[in-house]
């Protein structure tokens, strides 16, 4: 900043100037502004989060997914506390209980308020399955599209905004994408399983593992989409004004490109969610997932499939529990996109 | 370092001495390169401290290539910009970085060149955040002090681009460009996007910003009358290459070139009994493709005043009295007709000048005139 220094007019001093030239009259009728501005400009900050919230307010979707994902992740977290019966307890005297609501249409049916739910065919209690399941599914969805997110969208930057990148990142995509799923999870299962078993636990081992295949193996179409919006982004003029104010790429992603790419990022991570949960589904019914007594969401579902027809409630309720929670990170992932753009905003 | 103030008297603020910028052209699978856009092919002027040149010229001449590239938006193919002394023509972009407070852009489309995500009040202050330490309440002061300078409503801080207009986006986009006390400002078409009622105001407003902080302009536009308004000097570009450059009155009154009187021709003339006595020049057909420019004199295939060398002898830009030059062979003296080898070579491969040892030896260079139409 040589220059400001050594500048004749000083920044305070020159627009104290008084405005010379006959058009300034007409065309800055600046108005004497008292103190009452200022305090405006200094709410700036604070205000901009309360325009999301009240513009994601008016998406009723949105605001109604927010209460069902806040009930879910609540139930599943302090449901335990709730509901002490342990979700691998054998009640072998009481298996294949009926749910309570049973008796509305069939007086006889056998349910006890004990298993509200119902029990499956070795007696386990079907609401603490569903509560324990849930904080798996949960942990296991949003840890997955979290990390596929990750690294989806630092590809997609890398590969749209430095052009030296983007052959190399992009057929590396293309080979992921090309690569067949299912196989390569088993040979992962396979070979990876035991080693993080005995470094972090069963469960924590088989976690980790399951959240890191899902997520290197769903980020290619997030990094495809942000690329090409980044691409696009960057021949626009406020990216070249950023570059002629000599804005350096490391301040200019997380300010010029992150942001407007927001909105395909919301979308897919909120598919990338739901499709994890299913991911996983799949992964436990494969029997390559969780071990068989620690139950998800997914693997319940599977686990019942084949009573299906004289057991209708234990398909129902973790597939209800898997779609709601889907369909209201979709809702909500859709509010916040708009929330989030200020020219969605103002209206 | 040197700066602007420090400057002997007539020396430029900015110098420009045969930029060339060519866009690679790069086909099939491999993508080779085939040949290259010529979008600016030598361009010298020089502006001085305080001056405006106006740059006019027809749509896809080069003249916002010319803008940006003297910004080393670009990097130029070849050339010398010299900003108050310090050539920059070749220097990184990240030593660049500390002389850009000197020199600022205003960009045509005031929709596109403000960050939608962004509220005015962090779209003005992000040149402050790049270059300056001043405390956030410094730069706050400051921000309102910009607005209050291209009279926005300072009360409009907190409100994001797309609920101004277009003059309004304009003024904030000027703001920014002159956060840093820049002494040397491009303007890329400021007012092409906007309303006629809006251009007088904002171009009021450039001439009375010139006129308080001393910058040095730039003015890059299609508008002649906008132009001739603003400038103190004008240059005319004709695919990639300046023909004529002269200072404002000169060139309105007389000019020179036969693209200049024909660009002027085609000014509406307000006065009824003037313009039916007035003689309109209309060109025929188009402008040729800056991939493949004709050879000789680039304006020879649509001059109404064509002659024989003009097609096989480009025009060396000649002064014809002081401060104005053009590039025609009507105007300049017959040394003018020496042809420069470097151009020969490049423009015209089947000339004898060329070597006939090589045959079927396809350079780069040769290239484009043979596979592009």
């Amino acid at each position: 900043m040589t220059d400001a220094a050594s500048d004749p007019p000083a920044p305070g001093a020159r627009e104290a100037a008084p405005p010379a030239g006959p058009a300034a009259a007409t065309i800055a009728p600046a108005p004497a502004l008292s103190a009452s501005s200022d305090a405006r400009l200094e709410l700036a900050g604070s205000s901009q989060w309360r325009d999301v919230w009240r513009q994601f307010r008016t998406h009723r979707g949105a605001l109604l997914g927010l209460f069902f994902l806040l009930f879910v992740t609540l139930f599943c977290i302090f449901g335990p506390w709730l509901w002490q019966v342990a979700p691998n307890a054998l009640d072998v005297r009481n298996k294949d209980l009926r749910p309570v609501y049973s008796w509305l249409w069939n007086g006889d049916a056998r349910a006890s308020w004990s298993h509200p739910l119902g029990t499956d065919q070795l007696g386990r209690d079907l609401l603490a399955q569903l509560i324990a399941g849930g904080r798996v599914s949960l942990a296991v969805g949003w840890t997955a599209m979290l990390l596929a997110m990750l690294i989806g969208t630092l590809v997609g930057v890398l590969a749209g905004y430095f052009r030296r990148l983007d052959g190399l990142l992009m057929r590396f995509t293309d080979l992921v994408l090309a690569l067949p799923i299912l196989p390569l999870l088993l040979v992962v299962m396979l070979l990876f399983r035991d080693p993080l078993r005995a470094a972090f636990g069963p469960q924590t081992g088989i976690f980790i593992l399951i959240v890191s295949v899902i997520g290197v193996t769903s980020w290619m179409q997030t990094a495809r989409i942000v690329r090409g919006d980044v691409m696009a982004l960057k021949e626009r003029e406020f990216v070249l004004a950023a570059r002629s104010i000599g804005t350096p790429a490391r301040r200019m992603i997380p300010r010029h490109i992150l942001p407007n790419v927001l909105s395909p990022i919301m979308v897919s991570a909120t598919l990338g969610l739901a499709s994890a949960i299913i991911t996983e589904s799949a992964l436990s019914f494969l029997g390559l997932g969780f071990p068989s007594d620690f139950p998800t969401w997914g693997k319940l579902l599977f686990d019942a499939t084949d009573r299906m027809a004289d057991f209708p409630e234990r398909v129902l309720w973790p597939g209800l529990a898997i779609s709601l929670t889907v369909l209201s990170v979709n809702y909500i992932g859709d509010g916040l996109r708009d929330a989030l753009d200020p020219r969605i905003r103002g209206r | 370092m040197a700066d602007g103030a420090g400057l002997p008297p007539g020396e430029p603020v900015l110098s420009v001495r045969d930029l060339v910028m060519h866009f690679p052209i790069r086909r099939g699978l491999l993508r080779r390169r085939v040949g290259a856009v010529r979008a600016v092919d030598g361009v010298s002027f020089d502006i001085l401290p305080g001056e405006t040149l106006g740059l006019v010229g027809e749509s896809g001449c080069g003249k916002s290539t010319v803008g940006r590239s003297v910004l080393r938006l670009y990097d130029i193919t070849s050339g010398s910009i010299r900003l108050e002394g310090t050539e920059i023509g070749r220097m990184s972009q990240s030593r660049l970085r500390r002389l850009r407070p000197r020199m600022q852009m205003v960009f045509q489309d005031p929709m596109a060149s403000l960050d939608p995500r962004m509220t005015v009040e962090s779209i003005i202050r992000e040149p402050l955040d790049e270059h300056t330490g001043l405390s956030a309440r410094e730069k706050r002061e400051r921000v309102a002090e910009l607005m209050d300078a291209v009279g926005l409503n300072r009360r409009f801080a907190a409100r994001y681009p797309h609920a101004f207009s277009g003059g309004q986006r304009q003024r904030i986009g000027i703001a920014r460009a002159l956060a840093l006390n820049p002494r040397f400002v491009v303007c890329d078409e400021p007012i092409a996007a906007l309303d006629v009622s809006i251009q007088a105001q904002v171009v009021n407003l450039l001439e009375d910003l010139q006129e308080r902080f001393g910058l040095t302009y730039l003015f890059i536009s299609h508008d002649l009358s906008m132009v001739r308004h603003i400038a103190g000097r004008v240059a005319v570009m004709y695919l990639g290459r300046i023909v004529e450059s002269a200072p404002r009155e000169a060139l309105y009154a007389d000019p020179l070139h036969p693209y200049t009187q024909a660009l002027l021709s085609a000014v509406p003339e307000p006065d009824p009994a003037l313009a039916r006595s007035r003689r309109r020049i209309v060109l025929r057909g188009d402008v040729p493709s800056p991939a493949n420019p004709p050879r000789g004199c680039n304006f020879s295939t649509r001059c109404p005043a064509v002659m024989p060398i003009c097609r096989e002898v480009d025009p060396l830009s000649q002064e014809v009295a002081p401060g104005r030059t053009v590039a025609c062979h009507l105007h300049g003296p017959l040394a003018a007709r020496t042809p420069n080898p470097v151009r020969e070579t490049t423009r015209a491969p089947e000339a004898p000048s060329i070597p006939a040892g090589i045959p079927g030896d396809e350079t780069p260079g040769q290239t484009p005139t043979r596979s592009v139409p």
